[in-house]
């Protein structure tokens, strides 16, 4: 193969957006039904160590990543619980799991820190299409897992505009005493979508230590790409395609220091390549912070607030 | 109710239901019994419970004592969606609609008959045919955030009928509606329950309880005190068992001379900024003593003028003058300063601090001495609670707990306790019950009489008509139409309103 240096830092682009596409994914579920889960980094962190210590123990990288979905969505019950049964301040919550899902899984992962991981996820050809020159290396000479999270998009974005229960989803982040009123659980509604989007934060999370990293590095491991998960949602307006989008261009930021230093580029100091993702991150989570400003930004109207049916 | 049991069992019925919230007992043993096919209105002032029963009835609220029972048996709703599932539904007094979504996406959400994949075909349709068979029409496909109060009304009630509701429970539905409006939704009440539909319809409006029910359940206090056949009673009795007390409403008029003019605005023109309405050239002066009535269909200015003259927002020429005083654009603290009150209409946005309690609230403008002293700021409250007839729990108590007319009494009580001699009021007694728009109206009267210029800008033309010593009309920004408060008939000025030309 002797591709040029651009192309193979796009499709590297790809495989690093792809835990962002879970994650982001995840969470706009979770927001769409008026929880902001801000614990998506503890998540996805979980979800690495675990997805490493199941794929090392049964020798199956598919083990792994189940095993790293439902510790992502495991720490997620507990966020649906604070927020929605015990109608906990959700940034409060959503802080406090981070810390959680962080400091167990540095715990978890203590003995196999820097342990390589042997079977990781293998690379799925697609004949034909990998074909197509450029395009086809880019995207189609990709894990099969980079195909699923296309699948994951376009699943969710079929669901919250086609189907009864996006719909129910959609109005219960935008005014969830309507919901009420119409019927519907707001409760249920909130847990499942939490729950899902912590899912997929694992799923984020397995794939980033499956595929990504070449073994567990504690907190390193994930390296705050649960944040830039959280930014690129708002970025995306809460569209499951635009966060596709986005996560290609965050994960082009974070390979692209890479691929300068491959090419003897050095005009630009590389520490400051790799704090550019979150320095936007940071500038987003800002921004979303006022509410005002989450309005325009089309943000779900009712984000962020418990719902109690007999309260003013 | 110890009469015989009824051949039909009522369409839906309430026993002995109590409900508290922390510190008020919202329904206490409270009975009610609907027939099929009838109109039944329950009438109450503010904080009657009214709100509360009805919420109980349609599986919103839980009751602390007591049962529901639907066509004689006993409901036991968890939430909305059993309610829903026996038939009953409601029209809440603040709207619970989806802003971003279409009115058919309003309608089916929640169905459980709607297939998993989303198709409002069929309730466009039905939204369609409901929207001709009650005469409720209403466009499926456009966007809830661009229909006015009247339309979402009628997106409200064809939701409910489209889930099939048999029993419909409308929450002071005319209190956001224009006369005509209101006439309209008087018609469908009637259709539904031509059509065998029960229709619980709340209000503290006398007239409308009269002109549309059949029976009427009158409530104060969380107890029913008095139930009767609509055909039988009178405004006054009813007046009397809701207040507990007789109610004069009466026109009252200034009856010396007015003196020097308090308020000027002098060619006033203001931009319009999002959805507020330019003012055009308009002039106008208050005198001592006098009332100068501002009436217009809501949209036409109202609120631009209220907040020029309050000193909140800059015009782009003309001069507002207070006493003497040019405050044009220098900010509300200066208005006040020259004497001037605001009671803005939109009372937990601009007026009261929601989380606050009473006590606090009545502090705000008052920004000395630094230090609060808890005891007298309780005595004071305790006086306005008292005087205003304030419905709370008491002076600590959150404003944002308070029913909307103690909380625009709360209100008024704070902007009028220091003796402002210029106050510009905008519908001070909207969705207010009789004893206190009787109350406010003679607060607002005791003012005049001691000289006091006031500017009441209101949509009640009942209101503006009941007090005012002058009355203008405000369309699209100018004033179209002047005449004396004597002199003044509900024709021309409702032609002026409309824009009518001759004006
Ligand atoms: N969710 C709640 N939390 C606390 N207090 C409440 C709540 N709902 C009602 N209340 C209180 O219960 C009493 C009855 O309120 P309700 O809303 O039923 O009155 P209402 O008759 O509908 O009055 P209005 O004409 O102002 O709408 C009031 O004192 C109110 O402050
Ligand atoms: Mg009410």
């Amino acid at each position: 193969m002797n591709d040029a240096v651009w192309v193979l830092t796009l499709a590297a682009a790809v495989s690093a957006g792809t835990p962002l596409v879970f994650a982001a994914v995840g969470e706009i579920l979770a927001e769409k039904s008026g929880v902001l889960n801000l614990g998506v980094e503890g998540m996805m962190l979980l979800g690495a160590v675990t997805a490493f210590l199941a794929a090392a123990a049964s020798g199956s990288p598919l083990v792994g990543l189940l095993a790293g979905t439902l510790a992502g969505g495991g720490l997620a019950v507990v966020h649906a619980f604070l927020s929605v049964t015990m109608r906990a301040n959700q940034i409060v919550s959503g802080l406090a799991l981070v810390i959680f899902g962080t400091g167990l899984a540095t715990f978890l992962g203590n003995p196999i820190e820097g342990d390589p991981l042997k079977p990781g996820i293998v690379d799925l050809r697609i004949p034909i299409l990998a074909d197509i020159p450029v395009v086809g290396r880019i995207l189609f000479d990709q894990d099969p897992l980079v195909y699923a999270s296309w699948l994951v998009v376009a699943l969710a974005a079929f669901y919250m505009t086609r189907t009864r229960t996006g719909l129910a989803l959609r109005a219960c982040g935008e005014s969830p005493e309507t919901a009420d009123a119409m019927g519907l659980s707001v409760a249920r509604l909130r847990y499942v979508h939490v729950i899902v989007g912590g899912l997929l934060a694992g799923a984020g999370g397995a794939y980033q230590i499956l595929a990504r990293v070449p073994s567990w590095s504690g907190a390193g491991t994930t390296a705050g790409i649960g944040w830039i998960a959280l930014a690129l949602v708002v970025f995306a307006a809460w569209r499951p395609w635009r966060a596709l989008l986005g996560a290609y261009l965050f994960g082009a930021a974070l390979a692209a220091n890479f691929a300068l230093q491959a090419a003897g580029v050095d005009a630009i100091p590389a520490e400051f390549l790799s704090m550019l993702p979150y320095l936007l991150t940071i500038l987003v989570l800002v921004i979303l912070s006022a509410s005002s400003a989450r309005k325009r930004l089309g943000a779900p109207a009712a984000l962020g607030v418990p719902y109690a049916r007999e309260e003013r | 109710m110890p009469d015989s049991p009824p051949a039909v069992a009522p369409a839906i019925e309430a026993r002995g239901v109590s409900k508290a919230f922390p510190g008020v007992v919202a329904n206490a043993g409270v009975d009610l019994r609907v027939k099929k096919g009838e109109v039944h209105a329950i009438l109450g002032e503010n904080g009657a419970g009214k709100s509360t029963l009805a919420s109980i009835l349609a599986g919103l609220y839980r009751p602390d004592e007591g049962e529901v029972r639907v066509n004689g048996e006993p409901a036991h709703f968890g939430s909305p969606r059993d309610a829903l599932a026996r038939g009953v539904g409601m029209v809440y007094q603040h709207f619970r609609l989806v802003e971003r979504f279409t009115v058919a996406e309003n309608v089916v959400l929640g169905d459980p008959h709607q297939p998993l994949l989303l198709s409002t075909r069929r309730a466009e349709k039905t939204v369609a045919e409901l929207g001709e068979k009650y005469g409720l029409p209403v466009n499926p496909r456009a966007r809830v955030e661009d229909l006015s109060v009247g339309e979402e009304q009628r997106v409200e009630i064809v939701k409910m009928l489209y889930r099939g509701a048999d029993v419909l429970i409308l929450d002071e539905p005319t209190a956001v509606l224009t006369p005509q409006e209101a006439e309209n939704l008087f018609e469908t009440v009637n259709a539904m329950a031509a059509e065998g539909k029960s229709v619980i319809f709340i209000s503290h409006k006398l007239s409308e309880v009269l002109a549309v029910s059949q029976h009427v359940t009158v409530m104060r206090d969380g107890h029913v005190v008095a139930r009767a056949e609509t055909a039988s009673s009178d405004r006054r009795s009813l007046a009397r068992a809701m207040v507990g007390r007789d109610v004069d409403l009466s026109v009252q008029r200034a009856e010396e001379a007015p003196g020097e003019p308090l308020l000027v605005l002098e060619g006033l023109n203001v931009a319009g900024e999002g959805d507020t309405v330019p003012l055009r050239d308009v002039s106008l002066e208050v005198r001592a003593g006098e009332v100068v009535g501002v009436a217009g269909v809501s949209g036409n200015g109202q609120r631009s003028l209220a907040e020029v003259a309050a000193g909140m927002r800059t015009p782009t020429s003309g001069r507002v003058v207070v006493r003497g005083v040019d405050t044009t654009g220098k900010g509300p603290t200066a208005a006040r300063r020259a004497g001037l009150a605001y009671v803005p209409e939109d009372r937990l946005g601009t007026g009261l601090a929601p989380s606050l309690s009473i006590s606090e609230n009545l502090l705000l403008t008052h920004p000395r001495p630094f230090f609060l002293k808890r005891k007298q700021m309780e005595a004071t409250a305790r006086e306005a609670i008292k005087q205003f007839e304030i419905r709370a729990p008491g002076p600590d108590a959150a404003t944002r707990g308070l029913s909307g007319g103690n909380a625009q009494k709360a209100l008024l009580a704070r902007e009028l306790s220091d003796g402002p001699e210029v106050i510009v009021v905008a519908s001070p007694t909207r969705g207010l019950d009789v004893g206190a728009t009787q109350a406010v109206r003679e607060i607002l009267d005791r003012r005049r009489r001691a000289g006091c210029a006031i500017l009441l800008i209101s949509e009640d033309l009942d209101e503006v008509r009941s007090l005012s010593d002058r009355i203008l009309v405000l369309y699209e920004g100018r004033i179209v139409h002047e005449t004396s408060g004597e002199e003044a008939n509900v024709e021309d000025l409702g032609l002026a309103m409309a824009g009518s030309s001759e004006h």
